[in-house]
């Protein structure tokens, strides 16, 4: 069983569900970020989901592309990026991390590279914004080789069809984008967000993760009704991006809000 | 590297799901896969239906005003003194570059998925103007999203869209130009999916765009080996056409693909110079990689991220390049070379001067590798350029490398 297969499969025999942050790596500089890793994982996170920055980021909102480009500046690269996870794995063999991000990083390092970084690293799973499962079949057999995850979005676009596709290509959990739109944008509606989900579930024992639009505890909490995991990004990128200039401060600060969706969820 | 291509094969590209080889494809991210799907579907069975190529063609005919000439530069062959030069004009067309006959088949296909929105990018304004254009003439919602430095840049083709009622956006992230653009375009779209036409502007972007964008530019080099043959009595020695994203260099070069004596020479943005790597030429000097929905040439870091681009046209100033030219740059079909940008507008000016014809900085890419390549060759060979816009937009850029203010 994967780390990330063991880690739902114990939330889920404790009747409780999995809170997933999203933050960018080397946001606003690259000595934060395995901090705040452990510090959010402190504070109640089950998985990581680790942004590795990219010069475009066509699926997100202004939120996320600033901390691309605060990320950028620093010059952070994907092995970079798979360093602070070793670094993070020092301490913590438990979490589950996932690296979120976009094809071209991955591409020019190369597939076999990659993959044998990545899981001497620790890296669990392996979600690639635009890499549909279509595209996505040499990679996806890759990184079984190599034991880890490949996760896939659901959309609110997506036919029943895509959704078979996507969920045969997927291991680890599935990712419903609750909006449509890019990271960052509206809030969600959690009634049509249950009607997805349960049509997901009918095509899949794969846990199913809910993201974007997770603002506050409260709708953290109304996600986690309905789905196994909840994923929340922008509104940490928005913290980080507030307290850019006196970074010490960024994992406290950070980690409180997670702390307090963790409480909101199993209250 | 393919080993023996066999040229009337590489016509059948893509396969259905949008490959040209290893490269184009359909990386987009799963909320516009179902979009994407449709319109394929949708454009498969449409475009060889006689009631669209009737459409289609009708309004090429009576709203563009094509065919456009093919017109003998006489006097620039002389001044080169080499093989005769011939000018494929799309400067000609209605709102004067190539781009419009695209703007016109992809409104054709919003207007039958009932779609009232289109959205377009823009570099050098002229396919924000075409997709304006068809927008106004369609009672279409418009918005086109233009990096702010092509903002400042083309200031003329701003104010164009915005008497033709499209709303211009200005995007600030990243390097402020057309690439930038496309990735705010695309984020519109992700958001708006269910309302709204995306109006790519070039041969690239996720299946089925660079496939669409082709057929639809196709009618240039349609037209041109028709006109080329009546006026020489023969197909011309040699194609050139400027090279942004390819639309419409694979515009001409497609109709020649299988013609093996013809030989394709695509141009790119040379910027300061190859050797200082501030250029945008990226099947001159890039790599293979994903970018905008499609695996293409890329111009990148070692890492991985997209670099900043120069050239002094804003339409060539893009980091990709549409993955049939990968293509067909891989399988030896074509050459693809650069230009600086001194020598692109030492060639507005001679064109200019010598013919009474004032090129887009984008066509003088062409028309100044052209002249290059005519000085090579014998007389009684010929030579077809696709000048594919007219200068007017560009009045300002040249007159501010002049000195001169306007
Ligand atoms: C006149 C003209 N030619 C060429 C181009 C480059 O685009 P493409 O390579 O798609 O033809 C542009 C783009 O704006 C243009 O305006």
């Amino acid at each position: 069983m994967s780390r990330i297969q063991n880690c739902l499969q114990q939330l889920k025999d404790q009747g409780r569900k999995a809170l997933i942050p999203y933050i960018t790596a080397g946001d606003p500089q690259p000595g934060v970020t395995v901090a705040l890793m452990h510090e959010l994982v402190k504070s109640g996170a089950d998985i990581i989901e680790l942004g590795v920055p990219f010069s475009d980021p066509m699926a997100d909102g202004p939120v996320i592309q600033l901390a691309c480009e605060r990320a950028l500046i620093y010059g952070t690269r994907l092995v970079d990026v798979l360093d602070m996870v070793s670094e993070f794995r020092s301490q913590d063999d438990q979490t589950p991390v996932v690296l979120m991000g976009y094809l071209n990083p991955v591409e020019a390092l190369g597939y076999e590279r990659f993959m044998t970084l990545a899981q001497k690293a620790g890296v669990d799973g392996v979600l690639t914004v635009d890499l549909p499962p279509e595209e996505g079949l040499e990679f996806c057999a890759e990184l079984k080789k190599h034991n880890m995850d490949a996760i896939f979005l659901i959309a609110p676009t997506s036919s029943d069809q895509r959704m078979k596709q996507i969920c045969e290509s997927s291991s680890g959990y599935v990712y419903y984008v609750s909006v449509k739109g890019v990271t960052g944008s509206a809030a969600l509606d959690v009634d049509a967000v249950d009607e997805r989900v349960k049509a997901i579930r009918q095509i899949t024992d794969l846990p199913v993760g809910v993201g974007f639009g997770i603002r506050d505890n409260e709708s953290a909490a109304a996600v986690s009704r309905v789905a196994d995991g909840v994923i929340v990004g922008s509104v940490l990128v928005n913290k980080i991006a507030e307290l850019a200039d006196s970074p010490a401060e960024i994992p406290q600060q950070v980690a409180a809000i997670i702390k307090g969706m963790r409480q909101a969820m199993d209250a | 590297m393919p080993t023996k291509v066999d040229y009337k094969a590489l016509m059948d590209l893509p396969d259905e799901r949008g490959h040209f080889g290893p490269y184009g494809g359909c990386f987009a991210s799963e909320t516009l896969m179902s979009a994407l799907q449709d319109l394929s579907e949708l454009y498969e069975k449409l475009w060889r239906t006689p009631e669209f190529q009737r459409e289609f063609d009708y309004d090429l005919a009576h709203y563009v005003g094509r065919p456009s000439p093919l017109y003998h530069a006489e006097r620039l062959t002389k001044q080169v003194g080499g093989a005769q030069i011939y000018l494929k004009r799309e400067d000609l067309n209605h709102t004067g570059a190539h781009k419009v006959n695209n703007t016109i088949g992809q409104a054709l296909l919003a207007k039958h998925m009932g779609k009232p929105r289109i959205i377009a990018e823009t570099g050098a304004g002229q396919h924000g103007v075409a997709s304006a254009t068809v927008a106004a003439r369609l009672g279409l919602e418009c918005v086109v999203y233009m990096g702010s430095e092509d903002i400042r840049r083309q200031a003329l083709n701003v104010y164009r869209m915005k008497l033709l009622g499209a709303e211009v956006v200005a995007v600030d992230s990243g390097t402020k130009t057309l690439k930038d653009a496309l990735n705010e375009a695309m984020r519109d779209w992700v958001t708006n999916v269910d309302n709204t036409f995306y109006i790519i502007g070039t041969a690239a972007g996720p299946h089925p765009y660079p496939k669409l964008v082709r057929d639809f530019q196709s009618i240039i080099g349609r037209e041109a080996r028709e006109q080329c043959q009546e006026m020489t009595g023969r197909l011309p020695d040699a194609l050139v056409a400027c090279v942004g994203g390819g639309s419409n260099a694979i515009g001409l070069f497609y109709p020649f693909i299988a013609d093996e004596k013809v030989e394709i020479y695509g141009v790119e943005a040379g910027g300061y110079g190859i050797e200082t790597g501030q250029h945008a030429a990226p099947l001159c000097d890039g790599r293979p990689g994903v970018l905008h929905g499609n695996r293409t040439y890329l111009m990148e870091d070692d890492s991985g991220q997209i670099a900043a681009t120069h050239s002094v046209s804003a339409g060539l100033d893009y980091p990709g390049v549409g993955p049939e030219h990968a293509w067909l740059k891989d399988c030896g079909r074509a050459n693809y070379v650069a230009i600086n940008d001194d020598e692109a507008l030492n060639a507005f000016r001679t064109l200019t001067r010598i013919e009474g014809i004032m090129p887009a900085l984008e066509s003088s890419h062409a028309i100044a590798y052209a002249m290059k390549l005519a000085a090579t060759m014998s007389p009684d060979q010929n030579i077809v350029v696709n000048l594919s816009g007219r200068g007017d937009k560009d009045i300002h850029t040249v007159a501010e490398i002049d000195g001169i203010g306007i």
